[in-house]
């Protein structure tokens, strides 16, 4: 018997039961879509979790100075001023996995534009940390150049909340001197719209002017409070950061048994917990779908059996025909699995459309993955096997003469 | 023409229930060769069934040697028998067992299904020449439920026919019938028998029907009571010309179109 005769008698029989099959093709469907569904949810909001965070800069690694003891009392991290342009330099000249390395000098203090004031945060950085470490676009103007910042030039950017705050009106503050502290500054460009931070923080309350102006025209310092760090990638953030650390040990002139004076933090650990949480979330929801598969599974089982019993002298005859055990093992398989795989199919289909009509309708991010689809798709044929498995090899089993005469 | 198609030597079959043993068959005895029509005769519990499924390669007997066509059927296995019954036998039942549902051409392609050497074209031309050689050739497509008792019963045989056996093996063929389809078909088996040589072993307890054939066999108490050639054996045709006549029925063999009036049969469950 080959297989297209095979395919044939089970379409024969499954075209005699059209309403059953579909029914029993329904719990299957329901299963695999909603695995489908249900992973890409799950997928999605995994993967916006670490957009967000890589809009944050996921790569990003920031040096700050260490705690330091003072007359064997442990003090503040940060309280020792060690990071110097002579650490940033060493980064950039010797280091293989980083990107982009940016001093940070930042001081709060209020700025001001005609008869509105704002308190808020001044930023020193150098061109590349606005461009790579941070990846934010502007939303009009220029950008302060290498040569803004060898100058110590009285420019800067605004960020949104500022922009909101002093120039209520709507007017273009590209070109305008605003005030910060007593300093007076020309706005060169505004940065676009960043949002909160994961933590809520406000990243739009922030104007950004070269590390030299503020360093040298308002913190009068030599020191940075932190060195912003960008590896190539995010995977590579692990050697990045081993790399600074020998970097700045030799810089800093550390013996090998001095303790680091000064600590790197990763924003790895960061994604790797939203990962985790996300994750559960994905496996819970699987969890949930594969039980919706299970049931379905079940379903052609019972009605697999339904199907030898009701047919036993069908069977009876197949066999006094010249059927062997195997043809009839194989018809039956083929006609569940054919069951299965048909609603695998339709699942699939009906899946990715109920992913996509949640992302339309509820504006859930969805993502939907080959692995999903390949997994599910494999396991309904599996479970069209293994439950269509005992029926057929029950049914293959029958006495005939027993099966001829079966009322 | 005188080759033994069947062959049977002391056949006994004896069945195990609970704690007693049920001796249906006590040593059966017979050859069949070919282009016989054979009637098996006997009441209810002469052991009648058990030798028409040693016969038919269903059950294998306790003890004695059976011969289909020269292989020894004792020493198969359960696929072996099952190829056995596609090449060598052709099954024709009491209640047609068709498939519901299913075109006759369909029905008839089954056992074709069943033997990998036959191609799907193939397979059509011989279900088609087969329901032809049973005058249905007009009713390819009709599923039982839209066919008279007899000429599903008809459609069976075209069944049993299409592999070509070398022995058509009827039971209680006509037992669903009334007497007027049950001549039709006793003169279709004959006219098979007669001009195309066919071998058939045809079960009944019905001695009006054993008339048709060329030889009786008559089992009581699982042994074989009486065998002997039928001397005044009857012609179906005849006899279904000496029935009064019937406007809404034509004899089945004589006109091709011979549809109508029979009674329409139980469908198979």
């Amino acid at each position: 018997m080959n297989f297209i005769n095979l395919l044939r008698i089970a379409l024969k029989a499954l075209q005699r039961n059209k309403l059953r099959a579909f029914l029993t093709m329904l719990g299957i469907i329901i299963g695999v879509a909603s695995v489908i569904a249900m992973v890409a949810i799950g997928q999605g909001s995994k993967q916006s979790i670490q957009q967000q965070l890589s809009g944050m800069g996921s790569n990003m690694i920031i040096i700050r100075p260490n705690s330091n003891i003072a007359a064997g009392a442990r003090l503040d991290a940060g309280s020792v001023q060690t990071l110097t342009i002579d650490d940033v330099n060493a980064l950039q000249k010797k280091a293989t996995h980083l990107s982009a390395v940016s001093p940070m000098s930042q001081t709060k203090g209020q700025a001001i534009y005609g008869n509105n004031n704002w308190p808020t945060t001044i930023q020193g950085v150098n061109p590349q940390y606005v461009e790579i470490i941070r990846q934010w676009p502007l939303k009009d103007g220029v950008t302060f150049t290498d040569r803004d910042v060898q100058a110590m030039s009285k420019v800067c950017l605004l960020g949104q909340t500022v922009i909101a705050n002093l120039f209520p009106g709507g007017e273009n503050p590209v070109g305008k001197y605003i005030r910060f502290g007593k300093i007076p500054m020309l706005v060169i460009g505004t940065l676009s719209q960043k949002g909160e931070n994961a933590f809520g923080q406000d990243q739009d309350d922030v104007i950004m002017a070269p590390y030299t102006t503020v360093q040298k025209r308002i913190l009068s310092t030599i020191y940075f409070q932190q060195i912003y760090v960008s590896a190539r990638d995010e995977n590579s953030t692990d050697e990045a950061s081993a790399e600074i650390s020998d970097i700045m040990r030799t810089s800093h002139r550390l013996k090998p048994t001095d303790d680091d004076d000064f600590a790197v933090r990763t924003m790895q650990e960061l994604i790797n917990t939203f990962s985790a949480t996300s994750s559960l979330l994905t496996i819970l929801l699987t969890a949930i779908a594969g039980i919706s598969l299970l049931v379905g599974g079940i379903g052609i089982m019972n009605i697999m059996y339904v199907s030898v019993t009701e047919r036993t002298r069908e069977i009876g005859l197949r066999m006094s025909i010249g059927a062997r055990g195997i043809d009839i093992l194989m018809q039956f398989l083929t006609e569940a699995i054919l069951i299965s795989i048909t609603g695998g199919l339709i699942g699939v289909a009906l899946g990715i459309t109920s992913a996509k009509l949640v992302t339309y309708f509820l504006s859930w991010p969805t993502l939907i993955t080959e692995y999903s689809i390949v997994l599910s798709f494999l396991v309904c044929a599996v479970t069209g096997v293994f439950f269509g498995y005992y029926p057929a090899q029950k049914a293959s089993r029958l006495d005939p003469i027993e099966a001829l005469r079966y009322e | 023409m005188s080759n033994k198609i069947l062959e049977l030597r002391e056949i006994k079959r004896e069945f195990r229930m609970g704690a007693e043993v049920v001796r249906a068959l006590k040593g059966v005895s017979f050859d069949v060769v070919s282009g016989e029509f054979l009637t098996i005769m006997g009441s209810s519990g002469s052991g009648k069934t058990t030798l028409l499924n040693t016969l038919g390669c269903l059950d294998k007997p306790s003890s004695g040697t059976y011969l289909l066509d020269g292989v020894d059927v004792g020493t198969l296995g359960r696929n072996e028998l099952a190829r056995l019954r596609n090449l060598k036998i052709g099954f024709v039942f009491q209640s047609y067992n068709l498939l519901p549902r299913t075109s006759a051409l369909e029905n008839v392609e089954l056992p074709l299904l069943y033997n990998k050497a036959i191609s799907a074209k193939d397979r059509r031309d011989r279900a088609t020449r087969a329901l032809q050689a049973v005058n249905l050739g007009d009713r390819l497509d009709h599923t039982p439920n839209q066919l008279s008792g007899g000429q599903q019963q008809r459609v069976a045989i075209a069944r049993a026919l299409v592999n070509e056996p070398v022995m058509i093996l009827a039971d209680e063929a006509t037992g669903n019938l009334d007497s007027r389809s049950s001549y039709s078909i006793m003169a279709l088996l004959q006219d098979l028998n007669q001009n195309q040589g066919k071998t058939i072993v045809f079960v009944t307890h019905e001695p009006d029907i054993a008339s048709f054939s060329s030889r009786t066999i008559t089992l009581r108490d699982g042994k074989v009571m009486k065998d002997s050639p039928n001397e005044n054996r009857r012609s179906a045709k005849e006899v279904l010309a000496a029935l009064p006549p019937s406007d809404d029925y034509l004899p089945a063999v004589e006109g091709a179109g011979a549809v109508g009036g029979e009674t329409k049969g139980n469908e198979p469950k």
